[in-house]
């Protein structure tokens, strides 16, 4: 779950749905946001004020002016602000986060490891947060290792920026409420009125999915049938469907046993690297992703295979269980044909 | 994300390997050293890390830095419990782009530090060295370069009784100083000569230093050369050093140094060097010291009665003194001998202190008072004695 991508607007619309408020007011949020997004900052914070004086408890709002004073670089007000806001609702984790980065920024990184802290208890799950965390302990470390051997503060660590959120997504019940929206179809009714709202595409929805869904030869339910016993089977385009399928399955499963090697074989040479990082760095972050935590599942859920030629796109659920974090998320992999096997060209993650 | 699992298996092969989780804390006598304090800390702190506590582990870490700021092994188990937060922590000291010397200097430090906090010096036990001390050498030091340690004796009735023992670092090219600029520690035995504070020193000699008597007689005449090796303490921005980072001078923490400080008497105070110390019982310390005391006995009463070839007997083939071989000085010996009627020769404030390393060599001192039919006069001599045919010979005699 990387909250970071997710669409304002799809943030509004749980968060409207989740506390029955107003269409007009999610409208206003909405219309905030693009100004912050559009970069009229003084714009944003004009009609934020305004909103605030009308709603001064706002999490939504308030959180957005927290968002724009950070713009602004007024850090010490945007400390401010998500600092209230945590006290006024701890059950948020997103204020936790951009509290620890602000704090991250000014170099209090002991500060910023509290707040993420807090983020993570009250949401264990909190991707974001985890991943800031590392950053922050990692840059800890650094600090420590500096004075240990005399460093000129090499930081190769601190050039990870840290990742703000974006968006309140809401409280646990939202979350709660979202993710078994995604687990399980039966809620799916429950998500249905929406499209009402302007996000006619919630990204990541497993509705859209479903309309590619008699495509895939295996059943959602039993995702295990589909992987070995695939080739061979029935037309060209069918067996190439099911060879990529399998080959996802092969990837989750090198995941599940923390089998670095096999795990990034799956990934082609050409893969396309997220962050313009080298492949070798790339490798490094992924295998200590697998080998920190004791124990990893993943299971690909409700898989969704198109076709294009030499290339196959796998659209599905990740379910991802660790002795850290469970997680549930969608993932889009972009497969490719070489040399008769499939490997991943590209990947994308999304809620 | 957490990589514990990592940390827990590096740090884990030093303390399982070292059995510092089950080691019992020395008490040394007279104050806490900062060795004791700091051994004791990181004794916890790698109990936790076995226990698989590693928050625990960082807030004792962090306690230790708290008490000792500028102490670099202290800061480097904190980058590693931090660090396998972000990633597998593979071996002690994961900083990426880490000074390779500069991470096994603090990783020898850690295993020098837990071996002697598990291993204590034996209760019942003497070092060899210490035959006899004079009854005004309040003190003794002994070091052991191998185990990084500084021993120090009391004289108590001519017995050396154990006092405390100090984490200390030595040469960085090792033992056995043979010239100037090898940046070897000497093995030998030594006295201090002088007691440099801390206003006349550069700041990397700590808060005090002791200059030794480096190259000492028996070192002239082995040709080693070289100067300057000193007992100090340790830069204001460096709690302690890595176990081999000098020039050939044995350093300790300040804080250590600082509660030595006043039981060194310059121009007495033997410090011993050794690779590995050897210990002995109580009665073999005795045995040795007797067969000694003896062997000087007879030499003193064989001079003082004029028998020329029994004390000529007293010395080895290969013995040098006053730049005479045993030829010319027995030549010399039997002529001034001949002129004289009588000789009474009394020795007082005999010191005997065995040379670390497998020859059988002695160092002795006393006050000597001599008088005679022709000539009278008193001197502090120095001999070397040594195992002959199975016999204690003097292999070398002259001022001290």
């Amino acid at each position: 779950m990387k909250f970071t991508k997710i669409g304002v607007s799809r943030a509004c619309a749980m968060l409207a749905l989740a506390c029955l408020a107003t269409l007009a007011r999610a409208d206003e949020i909405a219309d905030i946001g693009k100004l912050l997004r559009g970069g009229q900052l003084d714009q944003a914070m004009q009609k934020v004020d305004s909103y605030l004086a009308s709603k001064p408890r706002d999490a939504q709002g308030r959180f957005l002016k927290g968002l724009i004073l950070t713009e602004q670089n007024k850090t010490a007000d945007a400390i401010t602000t998500f600092t209230k806001l945590t006290e006024d609702y701890p059950e948020l984790p997103e204020p936790y986060n951009n509290l620890a980065v602000l704090y991250a920024g000014q170099g209090q990184y002991e500060k910023a490891r509290q707040s993420l802290e807090m983020a993570i208890r009250t949401h264990p799950s909190y991707a974001t947060a985890h991943e800031n965390l590392g950053d922050v302990y990692a840059k800890l470390a650094s600090q420590a290792y500096d004075k240990a051997l005399q460093l000129e503060s090499t930081n190769t660590t601190a050039q990870n920026k840290l990742a703000m959120a974006k968006e309140l997504i809401g409280s646990g019940n939202t979350r709660a409420r979202a993710q078994t929206a995604q687990a399980a179809p039966a809620t799916q009714a429950a998500v249905k009125p929406l499209p009402g709202t302007p996000v006619a595409q919630a990204p990541g929805k497993p509705a859209a999915p479903a309309a590619a869904a008699p495509a895939t030869p295996a059943s959602a339910a039993s995702p295990a049938t589909a992987t070995p016993a695939a080739p061979g089977t029935a037309t060209k385009s069918g067996s190439d469907e099911a060879e990529a399928l399998a080959a996802v399955h092969a990837w989750a499963s090198a995941w599940s046993k923390q089998d670095v090697k096999n795990y990034l074989a799956a990934y082609a040479k050409d893969f396309k690297l997220p962050g313009g990082k080298s492949r070798a760095a790339w490798e490094a972050d992924r295998t200590g992703r697998i080998e920190a935590p004791s124990k990893i599942m993943v299971k690909v859920e409700s898989p969704a295979v198109t076709l294009d030629g030499g290339s196959a796109t796998v659209k599905f659920r990740q379910y991802y269980k660790s002795n850290i974090v469970t997680a549930s998320s969608s993932k889009t992999l972009l497969l490719s044909k070489a040399g008769g096997t499939w490997q991943i060209v590209d990947e994308k993650s999304g809620n | 994300m957490t990589g514990m699992r990592g940390l827990r298996h590096t740090l884990l092969w030093l303390a399982v390997a070292l059995g510092a989780l089950t080691a019992s804390p020395g008490s040394a006598q007279g104050g806490k050293s900062s060795t004791e304090e700091v051994e004791n800390a990181l004794s916890g702190i790698f109990r936790s890390i076995e226990a698989a506590r590693f928050n625990e582990a960082l807030v004792k870490t962090e306690a230790l830095i708290v008490a000792r700021p500028n102490y670099r092994l202290a800061h480097l188990i904190k980058g590693d419990l931090l660090l396998a937060h972000a990633r597998p922590v593979r071996t002690m000291g994961a900083a990426p782009n880490a000074p390779p010397e500069r991470v096994k200097d603090l990783r020898e430090e850690a295993i020098a530090r837990l071996t002697a906090f598990r291993e204590r010096p034996p209760k019942d036990q003497i070092p060899r060295y210490l035959l006899q001390l004079r009854p005004d050498q309040k003190h003794a030091v002994v070091v052991d370069t191998r185990k990084s340690r500084l021993y120090v004796y009391e004289n108590v009735n001519g017995q050396p009784r154990f006092v405390a023992d100090y984490y200390m670092s030595h040469g960085r090219s090792g033992i056995d100083k043979l010239r100037e600029g090898d940046h070897k520690t000497p093995i030998g035995v030594y006295h201090i000569t002088a007691a440099l504070p801390k206003a006349k020193l550069a700041d990397r000699y700590g808060d005090a230093a002791f200059p030794i008597n480096y190259p000492n007689d028996w070192d002239r005449r082995l040709g080693r050369s070289g100067s300057g090796i000193w007992l100090h303490g340790t830069a204001s921005d460096t709690f302690a050093r890595g176990p081999r980072s000098s020039d050939g001078c044995v350093t300790l923490t300040n804080a250590d140094l600082n509660i030595l400080r006043p039981l060194i008497q310059v121009g007495l105070t033997p410090v011993i060097i050794s690779d590995q110390i050897e210990w002995l019982s109580l009665d073999n310390w005795n045995a040795e010291r007797e067969s000694l005391k003896q062997a000087i006995e007879q030499w003193r009463g064989d001079w003082e009665s004029l028998k020329i070839d029994s004390y000529l007997g007293h010395y080895a083939r290969n013995f040098e003194g006053d730049g005479l071989n045993l030829r010319q000085w027995s030549e010399r010996k039997r002529a001034v001998n001949a002129g004289k009627s009588w000789v009474k020769l009394s020795l007082a404030n005999i010191s005997m202190f065995r040379n670390p390393g497998k020859d059988d060599l002695v160092v002795v001192t006393f006050d000597q008072d001599y008088k005679s039919s022709n000539l009278s006069g008193t001197m502090k001599k120095r001999m070397y004695w040594t195992k002959e045919g199975g016999r204690w010979k003097i292999v070398d005699e002259g001022a001290a």
